[in-house]
């Protein structure tokens, strides 16, 4: 995945072996913490470490910045801490969620499904 | 008039991010040993630790007002700050009321009640590092409702901030103030967004350690430090002043 969304991995390189299973785009903590599935890939512009906090309380797969956003210090330091994949992309959060729905990464999202 | 050295904008230990060791003890210490005269405690969606501040900041000539800092519905955070105790109580009641779910320590920390004798009283289970379920203007309309000062934490900060998460001030919601973090950025690259913002500015720490107390301040012109004086001062009225 870190090879065909060319994304740079800032830290927690020992998280990857978890499988991904789903995605999750948002900015809203309180959103995340409400709707993000288990196993997600977590696509967002928000640099605050409490996203590492979030991705744990939620265990989620990883944290991908869009748009180039660089994280703060303290939520690299809090990733490698935790072991939460953090990566970095210069794509936007609309193209990286098509090229991870694309590659097959669907998840079974609960407003998703046929007649909900 | 009397210059004021204050900081508006302080975590205590109740603050799941805030150091164990801001207990309202060591906070009112610190204050004394960096000069502060005037406080606020405002801890995330929570007033619980602000009774023994406000005692301990009698006992040394510190005036602490009880606040706290409310993170609305868009994760815009707003200090709320009061004169009475009563009056942030009346705030975290509505607050508690929008607040959903319960703290995972081992994931954002400890909620700790302190007493004035830095014993422990209690924990915090709410989710206080959690949104409230409420527009950044209800929260503001309720802050002046209950005669208190709302002011924009950090607009200077990439996460939780008006200007972040909003960009600028809705119409209809009347704050008293922004907050910056750093007093250079005002002066310089934030000068046309705070120009555009139209509010008063204020500076504080935003410690939740307590080697960051009173590392920004602010200084209030103003007769008495009581609040309805630091609303004259950010309303430069009757002589009253603010300055970063």
């Amino acid at each position: 995945m870190l090879n065909k969304l060319s994304l740079d991995l800032l830290a927690g390189e020992g998280g990857l072996d978890q499988e991904v299973t789903a995605g999750y785009c948002g900015d809203l903590l309180s959103d995340v913490m409400a709707n993000a599935e288990k196993g997600s890939v977590w696509i967002t512009i928000q640099r605050h470490n409490n996203i590492v906090a979030v991705a744990l309380l939620k265990e989620l797969a990883a944290i991908v910045l869009a748009n180039g956003y660089q994280p703060e210090p303290e939520t690299v330091e809090k990733a490698k801490e935790e072991n939460i994949p953090l990566l970095v992309s210069s794509s936007a959060a609309y193209q990286l969620a098509g090229r991870l729905y694309q590659a097959g990464i669907r998840g079974n999202y609960r407003g998703d499904r046929p007649g909900s | 008039m009397k210059k004021f050295k204050t900081d508006l904008h302080i975590h205590s230990c109740l603050s799941p991010c805030g150091d164990l060791d801001m207990s309202p003890k060591r906070i009112i210490g610190t204050c004394r040993e960096v000069g502060l005269d005037i406080i606020a405690l405002c801890d995330h969606n929570s007033a619980e630790n602000v009774e023994p501040a406000i005692r301990l900041g009698e006992a040394a000539g510190i005036r602490v007002f009880p606040g706290m800092e409310i993170n609305s519905r868009e994760e815009v955070h707003t200090l709320a700050i009061f004169g009475h105790a009563s009056q942030a109580f009346a705030m975290q009641e509505i607050v508690y009321r929008h607040l959903k779910g319960s703290n995972r320590p081992e994931f954002f920390g400890e909620q700790v009640r302190v007493n004035e004798c830095d014993e422990i009283e209690g924990f915090n289970d709410r989710l206080l590092i959690g949104a409230v379920d409420l527009g950044l203007e209800e929260i503001v309309r309720e802050i002046n409702r209950l005669g208190g000062l709302s002011i924009a934490s950090h607009v200077d900060r990439p996460s939780y901030s008006l200007v972040s998460q909003l960009g600028f001030v809705p119409p209809g919601v009347r704050l008293d103030a922004v907050e910056v973090s750093d007093p250079l950025w005002a002066r310089t690259r934030g000068m046309h967004i705070l120009q555009e913002l139209g509010l008063p500015v204020v500076s504080s720490s935003d410690a939740h350690f307590l080697e960051d107390i009173g590392r920004q301040a602010s200084f209030f012109r103003v007769e008495s430090a009581t609040l309805e004086e630091l609303r004259l001062a950010l309303q430069g009225r009757s002589g009253r002043a603010v300055e970063i």
